[in-house]
């Protein structure tokens, strides 16, 4: 068992968690309340990262940060390491892959509350400050609770992406995902072995969450 | 446990890290184990195709040194000014044909178990490192072009990621066979997993590894450097089945 690993992958799943949940309760929200000009695109682009290859968006962020470019060369005399194979940049990566598992659960949370609670908080003189935190983040609170359960097990199970824009650095950007690939290749099966079933019952116990907190969140209540 | 709370290096301090082509995986292993117990120091290795490993380090990834399957990929590295020096050849690497317990594929220095088999219509899926990244791949597929096998295998072959890869292919009988790292199949735990012959080196062009130092090289490092030059190093190297640089 790689412990830097998993303890890579924990801290990457937290602060992915840290980074997007209050974003995501901001934006999801925004979607589910609000109806604007080209929502359409805004939520076809929010979505993206769920159908684009992780390759893709390695290749771009090795592009934009990698040592070769102009922002690379910027952010490294910034902070004097370039942000590819940093942890620092494993996070960003993750954050944006990450956007969709955020975002979308968040929405439909919130777009399951019935427009006449919003109404009748209104009319009771709530401020829209008072309303958010007591009447509709609470109702949306299973659906915030599960984009977070989604991202951390969404993160701990990211491969391509980890493994082009962090480069398998042990105790830096080596995951436990990315761990696993390396013992294969170090033909360690037994290693790679604890650490896979180590993965699948986190994934399996993650999705057994999600799935007892959507059930509790269906329709049929209020 | 304590472990897993700390947070990640990089964020506080960097160990030293090594990058080294994946047929070095043992050998290297070993030599950093055998520095660490002399010197009381310990390098991070990362392992992959010495191709992978070069865009890498153009990427800007903090490796220290850097260890090639060939010379070309290092010298491609002092040609863009991150290497302190040229370098040095610290091992000349040597091909195998493997097959696996249980193959149909009977192993030959000729190849000529390999053409019978193919002309047969016997050979399912054959392994080598993909020759744009990994020099072995590339010595691969001189050694089946120089036997006139390359445009009937085409389609047959399986392409490791890098040469630790491919022999992972041809050793757990996922491929018929493959050209593999000899020196990864001395090692005991792969050495009965199948039969091998020797390619000559004749077949294809030398597999001249060179090493550098990069820029950002620190003392550490550097001394390990001059370790791999040193005769403990050189021995665990022709143990794992390299020759000494001529």
């Amino acid at each position: 068992m790689d412990w830097a690993a998993l303890r890579i992958s924990l801290w990457l799943g937290a602060g992915t968690i840290a980074i997007l949940l209050p974003l995501g309760v901001w934006f999801g929200r925004l979607l589910a309340v609000r109806d604007f000009r080209g929502k359409l695109l805004v939520e076809a682009l929010v979505t993206v990262p769920l159908v684009l290859p992780p390759t893709v968006l390695g290749f771009y962020l090795l592009l934009t940060f990698g040592a070769r470019s102009p922002i690379g060369q910027a952010f490294q005399s910034l902070v004097g390491h370039p942000l590819p194979f940093s942890f620092q940049g494993l996070l960003l990566a993750s954050a944006i892959a990450n956007i969709p598992f955020v975002v979308q659960p968040i929405q439909r949370g919130f777009e399951a509350i019935p427009s006449d609670v919003r109404d009748a908080a209104a009319c009771c003189g709530l401020t829209p400050w008072q309303q958010f935190r007591r009447i509709e983040l609470p109702l949306a609170w299973p659906g915030v609770l599960t984009a977070a359960i989604l991202t951390f097990a969404h993160t701990l199970g990211e491969f391509g992406v980890v493994l082009m824009v962090g480069g398998n650095l042990p105790g830096q950007t080596r995951t436990l995902s990315v761990a696993i690939y390396d013992r294969m290749q170090a033909f360690d099966d037994r290693s790679a072995g604890i650490m896979a079933a180590t993965l699948l019952a986190i994934s399996v116990a993650t999705l057994m969450t999600t799935t007892a907190l959507s059930r509790r969140m269906s329709p049929s209540r209020g | 446990m304590l472990r897993l709370f700390g947070l990640p290096d990089g964020v506080t301090q960097r160990p030293p890290t090594i990058a080294a082509a994946a047929n070095l995986n043992f050998a290297l292993t070993e030599i950093a184990n055998q520095f660490e117990r002399e010197r009381g120091t310990r390098v991070e290795v990362v392992f992959g195709a010495s191709g992978t490993l070069t865009r890498q380090i153009r990427d800007g990834a903090p490796f220290e040194m850097f260890l090639a399957a060939d010379e070309e990929f290092p010298n491609q590295l002092t040609a863009a000014g991150l290497t302190r020096d040229g370098g040095a050849v610290y091992a000349i690497g040597r091909l195998v044909l493997f097959a696996p317990n249980g193959s149909r594929l009977k192993v030959d220095e000729r190849l000529d178990g390999l053409s019978r088999l193919l002309n047969a219509g016997g050979v399912t899926r054959f392994a080598i490192a993909n020759p744009e990244v990994a020099p072995y791949g590339r010595a691969a597929e001189a050694t089946l072009r120089k036997h006139g096998l390359w445009d009937p295998i085409r389609s047959r072959l399986v392409l490791g990621d890098s040469i630790a890869q491919a022999a992972q292919f041809a050793t757990t009988g996922n491929a018929v066979g493959g050209l593999i790292a000899y020196s990864l199949v001395k090692e005991p735990a792969l050495a009965d997993k199948g039969t091998y012959a020797l390619i000559p080196q004749t077949d294809h062009p030398t597999l001249r590894q060179r090493m550098v130092l990069l820029k950002q090289a620190t003392p550490v490092v550097a001394q390990f450097y001059h370790y791999m030059q040193g005769p403990a190093a050189r021995a665990i190297l022709v143990k794992n089945g390299y020759e000494a640089p001529r």
